[in-house]
This record gives structure tokens, sequence and C-alpha cells, in this order.
């Protein structure tokens, strides 16, 4: 409702984004094993990136995965930069498949959307054949900064961004296969480009012009089936009320 | 001497600007009654704040001073220490190219990718590796990107950092290791990038917390490992963001002069006998306090300050001690203009107190 932000935005079976990043991978092994708990034959994909990829608590979570046979695929989005400290200067293996030691990794070309598709498939079946976790690297590229304090070019050349731009963007990519096998014509593609186009600024649309949340519910949601209480707020006489 | 007043004034084209561009010690404002202020009671009671603010002037005890924002201040000490201290290193994330707040810009090229460098995502790493690079002698200072991040390191600050020097009798202790993390909000930081956590830290015994207010403050921290009581590593918690909303409500023009705010965010130096005093005879004079800060209110440091001012200075109140801080829930995205303590909402506790 804006109150976490574009960062934080949820679906049924979406549980999120998280601010301190490599948090959400432990939050993942819990859901997966909530799945294996149910016995509703489904799995948790967590994922993180480079830089989080040497946060402590992620290999907490591979040993307890690992442990108990969680089904979890740990994907890693390598785009070889952490913000500003490329992969080489912050990891001492960059080889982020690896990292989970003892859990099977694949590597995975991330330009590539067949690619992805196979991989993914491949770590779902895993997963659900009981074999345990599995760690996906998917090694990709950033156009942009990282956030809206990071220029991009600070610490890479823009021929860098260009080079891979031109050569391995997917979209591109998947088009250029599509067109060489004969699978669609430019035609078609000039339609879906229209329509996404249309959908998305329908999206954009939507959402500038959505009403922000009112006042009152800035306290919302702080704890849970509690009765209304007040909130102490910035002056002693003014109280906000909390409906959980 | 920092002020840990200010005083806001009542004058008819005045704003007080004072904070954003000046470097080295921000005085109290010297206050002059203006000509066109009559003596009779009709234009006393409405002009009876009425002055003209006028800047200190430059201090000259501690040499040439130049004109800085803040991270140019924090710059040019870092600097200033990696020149003087060869033993003195930088680390944390992203601070080679400069960090996100332009903290460490041309350091890396000036010293060596040996003495500043960044590390890997890891704060609890960061702040291990400075206690450990602090225990054996260097100067460490340590960057955590943002306050909020400093969370997955607290037990080796509060651990390890707080009670090495007194676990070990004095043998061993990392008074030599600073850790600056940026906090508040930023008008876009929404839950992770505008906490301020001083009060988790103003709780242990053992580190002091401290503003990055002036420059010879963040200077003496580095250097600093002896201090009154028993604090050993040094932290330094704020690093004031200059677009901050706070920073900006420094422009009131409608205050009454026997009011003193003191803002988290600026004041808050050693909390140990230095702010105290200052507050203490501030409000012996004046009768009253305000405290502000953005974070939640309760347990805030506010609270302290209050508690320990009425200890203190109970017969001196003239009303209670009004605390205008942030609400207790987590950092808003959309609702930041409503959630911080800014200027309408300290005028409102001000004019509260006036009127009790």
């Amino acid at each position: 409702k804006g109150k976490g932000g574009s960062m934080h935005m949820y679906a049924p079976h979406f549980y999120g984004g998280n601010g301190i990043v490599g948090a959400q991978v432990p939050v993942g092994a819990g859901i997966a094993l909530a799945c294996s708990y149910q016995g509703n034959n489904q799995l948790c994909v967590t994922l993180y990136g480079d830089g989080a990829a040497n946060q402590g608590q992620i290999f907490e979570t591979f040993n307890m995965a690992a442990l108990w046979k969680l089904p979890c695929i740990f994907i890693c989005e390598n785009n070889k930069y952490g913000m500003g400290t490329a992969v080489e200067r912050a990891a001492a293996s960059t080889d982020y498949y690896k990292r989970g030691d003892f859990i099977p990794g694949l590597r995975v070309d991330g330009m590539d959307v067949l690619c992805v598709r196979e991989a993914t498939r491949f770590a779902a079946e895993h997963c659900r054949a009981g074999k345990g976790p599995i760690v996906m690297e998917l090694q990709t590229y950033r156009y942009h900064g990282h956030s809206m304090s990071d220029p991009g070019v600070s610490y890479r050349t823009r021929e860098e961004i260009q080079e891979v731009r031109s050569k391995s963007d997917p979209i591109s990519m998947l088009k250029e296969r599509m067109l060489a096998n004969n699978m669609a014509s430019a035609e078609e593609f000039k339609e879906i480009d229209i329509a996404i186009r249309k959908e998305v600024e329908e999206a954009a649309q939507f959402a500038t012009l959505d009403p922000e949340p009112p006042l009152d519910e800035l306290c919302d949601h702080i704890f849970h089936n509690e009765p209304p209480l007040e909130v102490r707020g910035t002056n002693p006489w003014s109280k906000l009320k909390s409906v959980s | 001497m920092a002020a840990a007043v200010r005083f806001f004034i009542r004058g008819a084209n005045s704003r007080l600007s004072v904070g954003t561009g000046t470097s080295g010690s921000l005085g109290a404002a010297l206050l002059k009654l203006s000509p066109s202020c009559s003596s009779r009671s009709k234009t006393q009671r409405r002009h009876a704040a009425h002055f003209t603010y006028q800047p200190d002037p430059v201090p000259t005890q501690y040499g040439e001073t130049q004109k800085m924002n803040l991270f140019q201040s924090v710059t040019s000490a870092l600097d200033n220490t990696l020149s003087s201290d060869p033993t003195a290193v930088i680390f944390g994330e992203d601070v080679a190219f400069g960090g996100v707040f332009r903290c460490t810009v041309g350091l890396r090229d000036k010293y060596g990718k040996d003495r500043v460098f960044n590390t890997p995502l890891c704060e609890q790493g960061i702040v291990g590796f400075g206690i450990g690079a602090a225990v054996a002698g260097a100067t460490a200072i340590a960057e955590i990107q943002f306050a909020d991040y400093i969370y997955p390191a607290f037990d080796q600050i509060v651990n390890e950092a707080a009670k090495y020097r007194y676990r070990s009798g004095n043998l061993f202790d990392c008074g030599n290791l600073t850790i600056r993390a940026p906090w508040g909000c930023v008008g876009h930081g929404s839950l992770y990038h505008s906490q301020s956590p001083e009060a988790f830290f103003a709780h242990c015994p053992g580190i002091k917390v401290s503003p990055h207010k002036v420059k010879d403050n963040i200077k003496c921290s580095f250097t600093d490992g002896d201090p009154p009581h028993h604090s050993r590593a040094v932290m330094q918690v704020p690093s004031q963001i200059i677009n901050n909303p706070l920073q900006k409500s420094q422009d009131l023009t409608k205050y009454k002069i026997n009011t003193i705010i003191i803002t988290m965010k600026a004041r808050l130096k050693r909390w140990i006998c230095d702010l105290l005093s200052v507050f203490f005879q501030s409000v012996v004079k004046t009768g009253r306090l305000l405290v502000s800060h953005e974070a939640p209110v309760t347990g805030g440091f506010a609270a302290e300050i209050s508690s320990t001012v009425q200890e203190e200075c109970f017969l001196n109140l003239e009303a209670p001690i009004s605390r205008v801080c942030g609400y207790d829930t987590p950092f808003p995205h959309i609702f930041e203009p409503f959630y911080i303590p800014d200027k309408w909402k300290c005028f409102e506790a001000i004019k509260r107190m006036i009127n009790y």
C-alpha cells in the first residue's frame, strides 16, 4: 500500500523483496520447510545477488537446507557488480554455483531465455524428487546503476555496457533465434512490441493515478489481532490509531 | 565549541540557515536588538524576540578554515587522519569510488588501495575485521553503508567491541576502531535506508555514539581511545544527509527566545558530561526543553535526555519536557513527510510548552 515503497511488492506466493540483502535466504529456506511439511509438492525459489552471496546468513542457510533436505532453489543472480564493486574484488571464489559446497550447483547463462527455462525445470524436478536444495548461478548483466544513488558508470566503462547490450541482450537474442528458425515473422514481433508497450503504459498509468493510502493507515499493521491501540508519536498529545 | 542549542529567533527577514554550509563549530547566534524595536509595551510583546542573526566569527585557533558541506568535512577529516596516521585504513562497501554519500572521494587514489579498500557485503565480517585490526594497533575506520545495515554487526559491536577492554582488564582494546554509519531519512529511503539506531547503541556501555558534527569531533574520535568512562571502541552514528528535511527545518523564523530546541541529529555529542551540562545550563536559564529525533519515540534517546534533565533540573522546569520524535512504526515509504518530526510539529510543541 505504499508503506514499503517500490522495493516491497507482494503477491500470492510472492513473499517480497528485502532491503537487507541476504536476509531473504533463511526466510526462503523456512518457506521451503513449510512446503515440505505441508506436503503440497511446492518448492521455494530464493533469489539473491553476487553481492549478497558473501553474507554469512546465506551459508547458515545452506547448511540447514542441506541437512534437512529442504525443497529450495537458491538462485544467485550474478550481474558482475555488487553495486560498485566488481565480483573479483568482492569474492574469493566467483564460482557462485560452487559456493553451496555440499549442495549441487548449476551455472546458467542468464542472458539466454531458453537456457534459464530448462535449468529451472531441471532444478525444480531435483527439488520435487526430494533430493534436497540446489544452487543456480545465473550469469547476467545490469545496464543501469544499482539504485538512484548509483550512476552506474563510475566503476565500469560505457563501452562495456554497450557491448553487452548489443551482443548478449536476452530479448534480442531470442528474437534473432526465432527469426532465423522461421518461428515467427518480423511483423508478429512488431505486434507484440506494440501490445507490450500498451500494457506497460497502462500499468504505469494505474500506478501513478492510484491514490496514495490515507494518513490513517500510517500506523496500521504493526501488530496483529490486537484491539485498536494508540501509537505514540511525535507529540505526546497526538496519538495515531493502529488497526491490525 | 559545537553548540548544543539553537536559538530560534523571530525576525522580519532573518532566516537561520546555520549548519549546512559552514565548517568548524557552530556557535550560538549572537543576538542583538533590531533598531526598529521600540520600547512600547505593545511592540514589546510583538517584537519581544526581534533579533537579527549575526553569524559567529570564523574560529582562528585551528588555522585556516574552509567552507565545506558535511560530506566534504568528513572526507577532509579522513584525509587528515590518513596522512597523519600511517596505520589508518578505511574499508567498507563501495568506499573505493567514493561511497554512496561521497565521503571517501579521492582517498583511494591519494593513499593507495592497501589503505582504502572495498569489502564484500558482510557487515558482521566488516566490523569483526575492524575490531581485529584495531586490537592489533591499526586505526581502523569501518564504514557501514547505511545505518540500517548495521544490525548483522550488532553482535560484534555490542558483545565484542564494547567489552574488549573491560574483559581483558585493559590488556587489549579496540579504541582505535571507528564505525561510520549514515543514518536518517533521505526522502526515498523507506524502511531500510532511513533508520536511526542510536538508541540501541547508546544503551550499550563501552561504545561512544557521536554525530558527524564538526571536523574536530571526527578527528578526535579517530585518535581517541581513552574516554572518561569505560567507553572503548568509538562509533560515530550519524552522518547528516544533506537534503534532510529536518536540516532544512532549521530555517525557522517564528520562535520565541526562551525555548530551546535540541535536535538529536546535530546535537548528540559524547553522551557524557559535555552534552548534559550544556542542556542543564540551558534549562536552568529558560525552564523548558524540547528534544527531537527521527527515531521512534518509545525508548528513543530523547527519553534518556528527558529523564536525566528532570532529575537534575526538576525545580527549574516550567513545563514538562517535550519529545517530538518519530512514530512507533517502521519507517514508512509514502508517509515519510508525515512521519518525521518537522518544524511544524516542533512549533506546535513549543507553543504548548510556552502556554503551559
